[in-house]
């Protein structure tokens, strides 16, 4: 205000302190912007660059036009490794919400031990996924791994779980839906105990049941969360392909396989790197896409809150 | 009506955490004695620390960790440096491009280095960094995540304080080594924990930027021991999974409530 | 007097300046190397460098352990690309082509020294093919090794069978598998005939399959694949057949890595795996245990599988020199012999199997030579430009089919699309 005031009264002065004020400015961004124009942006331009171009592995790389996207999309590979991508999405998303919204439910209650309860369930975040694949890798191991010990000692035959492409999905959602519940639970948490007590009051003095309470006060309430956690989610189950490294290598036959690990194999184990790129150029829409419904269709519909 | 859960809800929500708890539950068992023991849960067994002797033998767990622990510290100390400096030029300066740029940076919040390893890694190779611990930090240590969290911190600090400083003729720097530094503790704390765990277990990046024992962090010497080609005694591989897991577990457990306010700090925007 | 004395002094300054001069300019070397077996391999290995480095102070070799063929490939490209590429590496025999295309290494016989023709001339020609491209050599066989039949002779003898009569053909291996099968009392499979393993490798095994049923899966120039053959399919129909029809082999992907361990806790009675694992397998086995050739259809056959040394073009002059020394003790018969009592790999020259050490090994375990005996049936690996990826498209059509959700002739029909594909693509 003073400032404003000043500036009417000296633009010259002004003029110089706006210059200032720039250049001030722009050297504290400094660091930044060169950071992540060198590792964010220049890359993805870069990706997109590189995917117009031949491989060059016998002579040099020649411009090739759409010639990678024609190659990605009659490669049956890709299409598999989407699918597998959207079916696990599907399968992670929604059911680590519900268990996350159980469990921050739960914690907030005034139940016996919540922080053991609390520990619990969050303690799979602070691991390394890595560490988290090679415990469940023994899991699934077939025969002697625990869970088919466990089936054997009711009576069940075992099962190669990791082997047969019509479990492996299944069993990789189960250990990423624990590792991740905990995390989105504490979003939860955070937002149930900021709803103000006096609601369940107000709620409890008309004879609303508990059940009708959560559904009609406190879901609506969690609206936002809710929605931050999927988008979150959602980026995940793109991003999350540590346990593939070790545990199925996309396998049996890709049938694990997820967009990013298929970039790593193509870029890193077959050199393909004019393809790794077509790939991340996909992977990076695919994200934007996600994005931009965030930003242009959720963002506006919570800003009630 | 009081706010007690039902038994039979305690009882679910116990049997629940049991359940959550016993991947980690068996990994210690298995590390903790010897490989006959991998799957018969006596609970006479006798505890061993021979697994981890043998797993420390078999990799050289101690660089990995000295690895790991350089990795972040740098990773964390860039993250504070370069997020505190453009944060307070976002919140406290008026200039030209303000809004695009955060925009631009928010960029990184969706696409982040993690799907950009293609490139990345050419970049990296291009600085003639391969295979040293400053290349598996460099492209995390602009962070957007941390940029935004002090941006908001540092917008609520009061009007006051700032002139107050001012009046004492400290410098656009002084006062944000003095003003706003102190009042954003809670969320540099918060930024730290949540920046320290990711960086601890992050694994494709510097799976593909490192070759050898002097750069590997622990998750990647950790997927390298475990490899699965030369056969598997689980009992080593599990003591070397705890191995990995320990030191944030262990912090965990210590520091629970900090650890927990962190991530929920970092989680409302 | 007074000339000898001279002599002598002027041989000790020499001998002093030499040392002087060798100990100013120690080679450093880099080599990657995997490891695709079990027992202690890293430590043999070590030990060796060490034996090396005592033997030869002026070199000094770093061994890093990357991982499997896979991984290591992709360590030493990445670190190639990287600008710091390793001097040599012990890599796949059939990375030839792709490291060829990216100009990676140098010929061997171009800096193997005067004797260099002979020196390369000493080691089994089944291992030197592989190597072999355009008339010159331009890699060492050094792990090698060819698919062998595991046989529990405990078992057999269980099921009624001459435990010195392995299977010789097909038809044998699933008629003996059937009886060596065992069931518990509410039906479920205790131990299995036989299990070939599909992850990993299995493009290994296929074309030993292949092979067997008189079919090659690659032309010479490496740029040709056959997968959608009728034989192709036949073999691989064969190895679906004994889980599915057979019903001697467990259903869906075996793993390569816990296959031994199933071997030797009696899960299965027979297994396909490689020579390698001989060593470990006998130290641990709890049972008498036979080595067998892989059975025949046509014909016997197993393809050569495991790793050369390769030196890289980027290494100096000298390191080259540095690393053709290194290579030269590596491969020499004491050492060879000694590898291959220690782990099982196939000692590379013949003149291994000729020292002391190796010749009172064999006789008190005769199985050590099974797999250089069927080094006459065997072929060249499947080496292809741009392996790795082919392997991978045949490592996932074997998948396909033994998972049920192809038939081998889909599966492979797709394969060879692909391959196709990827070997066109090509520019």
């Amino acid at each position: 205000m003073v400032a404003a005031v000043m500036s009417a009264a000296e633009p010259k002065a002004a003029r110089r302190r706006n210059w200032q004020t720039n250049v001030n400015a722009w050297l504290l961004l400094l660091p930044a912007v060169v950071l992540l124009a060198t590792f964010t942006h220049y890359p993805i331009l870069a990706t997109l660059y590189h995917s117009f171009f031949s491989l060059g592995r016998s002579g040099p790389a020649e411009f090739v036009g759409l010639e990678n996207y024609a190659y990605m999309l009659d490669d049956d590979v890709f299409w598999q490794v989407l699918r597998n991508n959207l079916v696990f999405a599907l399968a992670t998303v929604p059911t680590s919400i519900v268990l996350a919204l159980l469990m921050a439910v739960w914690v907030n209650k005034k139940i016996a031990g919540r922080s053991f309860l609390r520990l619990a369930f969050f303690t799979p975040t602070v691991l390394p996924m890595i560490a988290v694949a090679n415990i469940w890798l023994f899991f699934y191991t077939p025969d002697y791994g625990l869970l088919d010990q466990f089936l054997k000692a009711l009576g069940f035959s075992g099962h190669n779980w990791l082997g047969d492409p019509a479990t492996v999905m299944a069993c990789l959602t189960v250990m990423v839906i624990w590792k991740e519940a905990g995390f989105f639970m504490i979003f939860y948490l955070a937002a149930l105990q900021v709803i103000p007590p006096d609601l369940k009051e107000a709620a409890d003095v008309e004879g609303a049941g508990r059940w009708y309470f959560f559904r009609r006060v406190t879901l609506p309430l969690l609206m936002p969360t809710t929605l931050f956690i999927s988008i979150n989610a959602l980026i995940n189950s793109f991003k999350l392909v540590d346990q593939l490294v070790i545990m199925t290598k996309g396998g049996p036959n890709n049938a694990s396989s997820l967009l990013l690990y298929y970039i790593y194999e193509v870029a890193f184990t077959f050199w393909d790197t004019t393809y790794a790129a077509t790939l991340t150029v996909t992977l990076i829409a695919i994200l934007a896409a996600v994005a931009l419904t965030k930003f242009v269709y959720l963002d506006r519909r919570i800003h009630y809150q | 009506m009081k706010q007690n859960g039902s038994s039979i809800e305690t009882i679910a929500a116990w049997v629940l955490a049991l359940l959550w708890l016993l991947p980690l539950a068996y990994s210690l068992w298995s590390a903790f004695h010897p490989s006959e023991y991998a799957t018969r849960f006596d609970l006479m067994a006798p505890l061993t620390l021979d697994n981890f002797v043998r797993a420390w033998h078999q990799a050289p767990f101690a660089r990995y960790y000295l690895n790991t622990l350089m990795l972040v510290t740098l990773v964390l100390a860039g993250q504070l440096v370069i997020a505190t400096l453009a944060a307070y030029a976002f919140a406290r300066f008026r200039f030209a491009g303000r809004e695009v740029l955060f925009a631009l940076i928010l960029v990184q919040l969706m696409i982040m280095p993690d799907v950009l390893i293609v490139e990345n890694y050419r970049v990296v190779s291009s600085l003639n960094l391969l295979d040293t611990i400053p290349a598996i930090a460099l492209p995390y240590m602009a962070s957007a995540f941390g940029i935004f969290l002090l941006r908001q911190t540092f917008k609520s600090v009061p009007n006051e304080l700032v002139e107050a400083a001012r009046v004492e003729g400290a410098s656009s720097f002084g006062v944000l080594w003095r003003v706003f530094v102190p009042l954003g503790r809670t969320t540099y704390i918060a930024f730290g924990l949540v920046s320290v765990s990711y960086h601890w277990n992050n694994f494709l990046w510097p799976l593909i930027v490192t070759n050898s024992v002097e750069s590997r962090p622990l998750t990647v010497g950790l997927a390298v021991f475990g490899a699965p080609e030369t056969g598997v005694d689980w009992s080593v591989i599990t003591a070397a999974t705890v191995m990995t897991m320990a030191p944030l577990l262990l912090a965990f457990l210590l520091f629970q409530r900090q650890f927990v306010q962190s991530f929920m700090r970092a989680g409302i925007r | 007097m007074k000339f000898k004395a001279k002599a002598l002094l002027t041989a000790g300054l020499m001998t002093v300046a030499g040392l002087g001069v060798s100990a100013a300019h120690a080679v450093d070397l880099t080599m990657y190397y995997p490891v695709a077996v079990g027992g202690p391999v890293t430590k043999i290995i070590d030990d060796m460098v060490q034996r090396f480095q005592k033997e030869n102070p002026d070199i000094k070799v770093e061994a890093v352990y990357a991982g499997n063929y896979t991984d290591t490939m992709t360590k030493a490209m990445t670190a190639m690309k990287g600008g710091q590429p390793p001097q040599l590496s012990v890599l796949f025999s059939t990375d030839l082509f792709t490291l060829m295309d990216e100009k990676a290494i140098v010929p061997i016989d171009e800096i193997a020294g005067r004797d260099g023709k002979q020196w390369l001339d000493s080691f089994y020609p089944a291992f030197m093919e592989n190597g072999r491209v355009e008339g010159k050599t331009w890699s060492i066989p050094f792990q090698r090794s060819t698919i062998v039949l595991y046989y529990n002779k405990d078992a057999f003898k269980e099921a009624g069978l001459d435990p010195e009569k392995p299977p010789t053909t097909w038809a044998e291996m699933a008629e003996m598998s059937k009886k060596l099968v065992k069931k518990d009392a509410s039906g479920n499979v205790t131990r299995w005939g036989v299990e070939i393993p599909s992850t990993g490798y299995g493009y290994w095994m296929l074309q030993a399959l292949a092979i067997e049923n008189g079919q090659k899966l690659m032309n010479e120039a490496g740029n040709k694949v056959f997968f959608n053959e009728k034989k192709t399919v036949d073999a691989l129909q064969y190895w679906v057949d004994l889980s599915t029809k057979e019903s001697v082999m467990p259903k869906g992907a075996i793993e390569w890595g816990t296959l031994r361990t199933d071997f030797l806790e009696g899960k299965t009675a027979m297994m396909w795996h490689t020579t390698g694992n001989l060593t470990a397998v006998k130290e641990s086995a709890k049972f008498d245990f036979g080595v067998a050739m892989l059975p025949a259809k046509e014909q016997r056959g197993s393809p050569t599988g495991g790793g050369n040394f390769y030196i890289f073009k980027s290494a100096s002059p000298e390191q080259q020199q540095a690393a053709v020394k290194f290579i030269r003790w590596m491969t020499a018969p004491e050492r060879a012999a000694e590898w291959s009592i220690k782990t099982g790999y196939v000692a590379v020259t013949p003149a291994a199997y000729e020292t002391e050490a190796m010749k009172a090994y064999v006789k008190g375990f005769p199985q050590a030579v099974v797999a250089r005996d069927q080094l006459q049936y065997a072929v060249a690996e499947l080496s292809v430009h741009d392996n790795g990826r082919i392997y991978k498209i045949v490592n996932d059509a074997v998948q396909a089919a033994v998972t049920g959700s192809q038939s081998p002739k889909e599966a492979l029909e797709s394969a060879q699309k692909q391959s196709e594909r990827v070997l066109g693509r090509y520019k």
